[in-house]
């Protein structure tokens, strides 16, 4: 029962970090990323439950602070604060990611196969939605070229990484969770000023403007 | 051929052609009091057939007898959609004819029927409809089936009366590749049926129609059988989806008691669908059909991941 | 009585057909002779073979030596159940065709009636004997016969340069194949000398070689069929050709091919690999959906046609690698399903492609006009063309309950079974292809709307086509046949599939579930069943029953009058969709797949026009250079040419003495 509500869990996450590579606005990627901090919470807290692990039920605590209010208010007030509420531009279309994106599921599905028969925890089997998810959010840093969403798809890609832990051995040792936490959270304050920066500097978000600092 | 599904399978055809324009209605009222409307009532669709099927046809001069022909085939295609579907009862003397995949092919053989008809007749808007038809369904189409396939990967079959048993029997948890499916199944249908984010049902605007293009020539009872078959597959859709993500209640093969128990319990789920259809089409705003393309590759995209997603986890425990 | 009667009957058919060519040769010029006796005769012999192959299909194989041919070298001739399931294909369509035939060929033809008559017979003749055919050499004979007598009959019409140049292009690729086909019949005989089939089903050939000849093959037969990237040939020649001989190029000549490699694959090699499976897999895909883009680019009917076939011929292949996968991997059961839905699909599609083509041919007959552009609204005046072509067009469509569906449907069943295979990696990719497939399906409505509609239905975007005829008696014969194939093969699937059930055995595939009257089951009722009967009666009986309550209950009245259109004053015929417009959709999704040159008008031009071209990559990416790489080297050995004898005979001199050198050390 468990294991199968944590496989529709991972495949929610899968389905979320599509809609994330096919979604043009900016707002409706911080939705999604929320939503897939939802996701992870209640992953984490059925794994706690399904095998008696107090420090998961932390987690999920921690996870469900951070991803789905903090980090989302905080990419709230840099939009609101940048005005940047447009329709996000890709640099490949949209159609050819996702079927970039179907190759990734396959080849990230075929990879984890050997590593999660290693594995003994219940979840093993979504060992490869969780490193499909990592690769996809990846691609989406790759594909768009404004920073905000940059951001938010190395912000994914954590979402990934975590469940990917989460999935394979029961979640990280509590110093390594907390220390990971804390450098997400600095590193989104850090972006946050760098954005600053950046638009002062360009009058623009597009990241392609930073291709003129290279030392000609 | 027992009795009892000779019975429950007149039951179920006569249940969806009565049904069938009630739901319209149903979506249509729901659309109308969220968007804080009046509406037309309940019961418009009936008045609406009632009256085209009173009127004269009238058929441009120089149109052949495929255009006479057409609204009877796509009428006849969607009641045996409809008969196929199981919505009451498992134990259906028609369903071994017609598994998973003739479904489509029956949806595909009724898409292609309108479209001749629309470029029968020979006009700009006829074609222009027939055109973005067919672009709707290939891409539509293949979207279907693979939700489709996605269930039969987990019941190993692509019977559609043996899906619903073997889903049906499982616990109260969404299998994770029927979480794709569904939101596949959903964007298919959205443009099957030619509902908001794809077309308006409620646009004669030529420039953006699609399913009122192709049927533009038609009138009197043509028309009256036309919007009845439109009906019916949006009926049919509703269907599909409650057979696969919400089995519960369908009743299996000899209990003409859970027969009977069966209908209201259609009623009420199809009420659901309906309320979630109109909310979704009054939260959504249409696209370019420009967009359209994109928008059913999506939904291709991720009823192929459902696929994939079904098969890793199969090994899994 | 000989010990071999099947096959005696078969050959004695082939004769015959020999015989009527040569009839033709003597009566060159009389054209109501050749055309009302000689054709019809044909069709008769056509449908012997199809009486003959569906009675041979059911016994054990039956082998004769026939002393013809070179000294010491005779013919062998072998009747299984594989060869005689291809006799039926090409008796039935051949029969269909022959008929239609008989009223089709006119004096204005480029070449003679007689002659005509004795390519076209010696061309059946040569196909037929290719499928008996039990050693290389008289394979190769009559497979080689099988492709002069097509070319001769591809350019027919030889005045016109641009036929002449798809002739010549057809030649050329099929000499290609040719040569790869004899390489792999040399391949597999393993060095024992001797070219008979039987000898080389002996030999157990390592890996390696084995390899080498089934990719021989692929490449051989892939070039007859029109397998990407050796397609180019095939939507140059089919158009060219006059249209009952496209519809035998397309509906039997491209599956003699398939016969070759199923020959190979599975009957001549001792084993399957599965990267084998792979490759036939992935050429198939690409075929299959090269092939459908492009036809709904084609604004030529006949074209749109033929590139029809590359896809067609696609999804062939691509049951034919699944089926060398399931064989890999031991999956008999599987493996007849595959199989099953590939020679299924052949049968049908001989009937429907067949049908679709003489269709055209009677437009063009009709109408003088191979132009989508130019045509239209021919179903009011052509009723017998445009409704047997509605038939051939839905079956080709892949719709139920006609042919075409059938072959998919299995098709996509055989696809359900691959989460068995042992290869995770295979088991991810084949829900992808299996994906690629419905939408190549659904691609192919498309198609078929668009061709049908675009010619049959709406107004005459011509004056004249208001005075076009509808096809003749013999004609109508023919096309009503083939039709006739087109819905028997649709509404009787479990009966067809007992036919094939000795086939795919032969193959080496396991049992399919016996098909219980009018269900197709393939595995089990519960697992997936089929009646297209039913089902069509059900279709049938609802439409019916509408349309007698409605009149009982309403009224039957109608009117008459012009168009509605929205209300649209000026209405005429160019308004429509042309070709192009139809096809617009489908170029912008798949752009990549096609090299555009559009032509697009300006808002000030005073005489707007718009043309667009549709080229394939294949033919800029590999054709091109290989062509200008082989005029390159041709300059460069061109220049041993100087034009005097006396350096002539100072090559020769410098060989001789090279070769003693070479021979004493």
């Amino acid at each position: 029962m468990s294991g199968q509500l944590i496989n529709l869990f991972a495949a929610l996450l899968l389905l979320l970090a599509f809609a994330m590579l096919s979604q043009r606005r900016i707002l409706s990627l911080i939705h999604l990323y929320t939503a897939q901090g939802v996701v992870l919470v209640c992953a984490a807290a059925v794994m706690g439950h399904a095998t008696h692990q107090p420090h998961l039920y932390v987690s999920a605590g921690l996870t469900l602070a951070l991803k789905v209010f903090v980090i989302p208010w905080i990419l709230h007030r840099v939009i609101a604060r940048l005005n940047v509420r447009w329709d996000v531009e890709t640099l490949i279309n949209i159609p050819t990611t996702l079927l970039a994106g179907i190759v990734l599921v396959i080849f990230a599905f075929n990879v984890a196969a050997p590593i999660a028969e290693l594995s003994s925890s219940i979840a093993r089997g979504t060992l490869g939605i969780a490193l499909a998810c990592v690769l996809l959010s990846l691609m989406m840093m790759i594909t768009r070229s404004k920073a905000v969403p940059q951001v938010i798809g190395f912000l994914a890609l954590e979402n990934g990484l975590f469940f990917a832990a989460t999935a394979a051995t029961y979640g990280m040792p509590m110093v390594v969770e907390l220390g990971i936490a804390l450098d997400v959270l600095v590193g989104i304050l850090i972006l946050g000023v760098f954005l600053f920066q950046i638009r002062e500097q360009f009058d623009s978000l597009d990241i392609r403007h930073l291709e003129k600092l290279k030392d000609q | 051929m027992s009795p009892l599904g000779a019975a429950s399978q007149l039951l179920e055809i006569a249940a969806a052609l009565a049904l069938a324009p009630l739901f319209a209605g149903w979506v249509a009222q729901c659309r109308a009091w969220l968007q804080n409307r009046s509406g037309p009532g309940l019961l418009q669709p009936y008045r609406l057939l009632h009256k085209l099927f009173h009127k004269d046809s009238v058929i441009a001069a120089h149109a052949s007898p495929l255009f006479r022909i057409a609204p009877y085939v796509v009428f006849g295609c969607m009641t045996l959609a409809c008969g196929i579907v199981p919505t009451l009862s498992t134990d259906l003397p028609l369903s071994p004819a017609a598994d998973a995949i003739a479904l489509v092919g029956l949806f595909a053989l009724a898409r292609v029927f309108v479209s001749l008809a629309a470029m029968d007749v020979g006009t700009a808007f006829g074609t222009l409809g027939a055109r973005r038809e067919m672009l709707v369904g290939f891409l539509a189409e293949p979207a279907l089936l693979m939700v489709f396939f996605s269930a039969a990967l987990i019941s190993d079959s692509t019977s559609l009366t043996t899906i619903v048993k073997t889903l049906s029997s499982q616990a109260l948890v969404i299998r994770p590749s029927l979480a794709f499916a569904a939101v596949a199944l959903v964007m298919a249908a959205l443009a099957e049926n030619a509902r908001v984010p794809v077309d308006n049902p409620a646009t004669h605007l030529e420039l953006t129609m699609i399913h009122e293009a192709l049927v533009l020539e038609y009138s009197g009872r043509h028309l009256a059988l036309i919007e009845w078959a439109s009906a019916l597959k949006l009926f049919a859709y509703a269907c599909i989806g409650i057979a696969l993500f919400a089995p519960w209640g369908i009743a299996q093969a000899h209990a003409p008691g859970a027969l009977l128990l069966a209908l209201p319990v259609l009623a009420g789920k199809l009420a659901v669908a309906g309320f979630a259809l109109a909310a979704l089409e009054t939260l959504s705003a249409k696209m370019r059909i420009f967009r359209v393309p994109e928008f059913l590759g999506m939904a291709f995209l991720l009823a192929v991941i459902a696929m994939l997603v079904a098969i890793l986890l199969q090994g899994a425990p | 009585m000989s010990a071999a009667p099947m096959l005696t009957g078969a050959l004695a058919l082939a004769a015959a057909w020999i015989a009527l060519g040569v009839a033709g040769l003597a009566a060159m010029q009389r054209l109501r002779l050749v055309a009302h006796l000689l054709f019809p005769l044909g069709g008769a012999v056509g449908f012997g073979l199809l009486a003959v192959g569906l009675a041979a299909v059911w016994q054990g194989p039956e082998t004769l030596v026939l002393p013809i041919g070179l000294p010491g070298l005779p013919f062998h001739f072998r009747l299984d159940a594989l060869s005689a399931f291809f006799l039926m294909v090409l008796g039935g369509a051949a029969a269909g065709v022959s008929l239609f035939s008989a009223g089709y060929f006119r004096r204005s033809e480029g070449t003679p009636p007689g002659l005509l008559c004795f390519q076209y017979h010696v061309f059946l003749a040569a196909m037929a004997l290719v499928l008996m055919a039990d050693d290389a050499y008289a394979f190769m004979v009559w497979w080689e016969t099988m492709a002069l007598a097509s070319f001769f009959l591809v350019t027919a019409n030889h005045r016109i340069a641009e036929i002449r140049r798809a002739g010549y292009l057809y030649l050329l690729i099929a000499h290609l194949g040719a040569l790869a086909i004899l390489l792999c019949f040399g391949v597999l005989q393993a060095n024992t000398g001797d070219y008979s089939f039987a000898n080389m089903r002996a030999q157990q050939l390592p890996p390696f070689w084995a390899s080498v000849a089934f990719l021989l093959a692929l490449v051989g037969f892939g070039a007859k069929a029109g397998l990407v990237p050796l397609h180019v040939w095939l939507p140059e020649a089919h158009p060219a050709a006059p249209s009952p001989v496209s519809a035998l190029m397309s509906g039997v000549m491209l599956k003699t091919a398939v016969y070759g490699f199923l020959r190979v694959t599975f009957d001549l090699l001792p084993g399957q690999l599965w990267w084998w499976g792979v490759v036939a897999l992935a050429l198939g895909l690409a075929s299959a959906l090269l092939g459908v883009a492009f036809a709904a680019a084609q604004s030529d009917m006949k074209r749109l046609l033929a590139w029809s076939s590359v896809e067609n011929i696609g999804l062939v292949f691509t049951g034919i690698g699944l089926a060398v996968l399931f064989a890999a991997y031991g999956m008999r059961g599987a493996m007849a399903l595959a199989l099953a839905a590939a020679l299924y699909h052949i049968a049908g599609h001989a009937f429907f492609k067949s049908l679709l083509f003489v269709g055209t041919g009677a437009v063009l007959h009709a109408t003088g006009e191979r132009n989508l552009g130019r045509l239209g609204g021919l179903l009011r005046v052509m009723p017998w063309v445009g409704w047997t072509a509605l038939l051939g067009a839905l079956a080709c469509a892949g719709l139920p309950p006609l042919a075409g569906f059938v072959s998919e449907w299995l098709l996509l069943q055989s696809f359900l079974f691959t989460p068995g295979l042992p290869n995770s990696f295979l088991n991810m990719l084949v829900p992808v292809v299996a994906a690629l497939i419905a939408l190549v399906a659904a691609l192919a409505g498309y198609v078929m709307v668009k061709f049908y509609g675009v010619i049959f239905l709406g107004r005459h975007r011509e004056e004249k086509l208001a005075e076009a005829h509808d096809a003749g008696p013999w004609e109508r014969v023919g096309m009503l046949w083939l039709s006739a194939g087109c819905v028997l093969l649709g509404l009787l699937p479990a009966q067809m599939l007992d036919v094939l059930a000795p086939v795919t055995r032969l193959l080496g595939g396991g049992a399919l579930a016996e098909g219980s009257g009018w269900l197709l089951v393939p595995v089990s009722v519960e697992r997936a069943s089929y009646g297209p009967a039913i089902f069509a009666a059900g279709v049938a009986a609802s439409c019916v029953l509408a349309f007698f309550l409605v009149r009982r209950l309403y009224h039957g009245r109608v009117r008459r009058a012009p168009p509605w259109d929205c209300g649209y004053p000026w209405q005429s015929a160019r308004m429509q969709d042309t070709a192009e417009g139809f096809g617009q959709p489908v170029r912008q999704i798949f752009e990549p797949l096609y090299r555009m040159r559009r032509q697009l008008p300006t808002a000030f031009d005073a005489q707007p026009r718009y043309a667009v071209e549709v080229g394939d990559h294949a033919w800029h990416a590999l054709y091109l250079p290989v062509a200008r790489a082989v005029e390159a080297a041709a300059r460069t050995i061109g220049r041993l040419q100087q034009g005097r004898i006396a350096i002539y005979l100072a090559y020769s001199f410098v060989t001789v003495i090279a070769i003693l050198a070479w021979v004493s050390a």
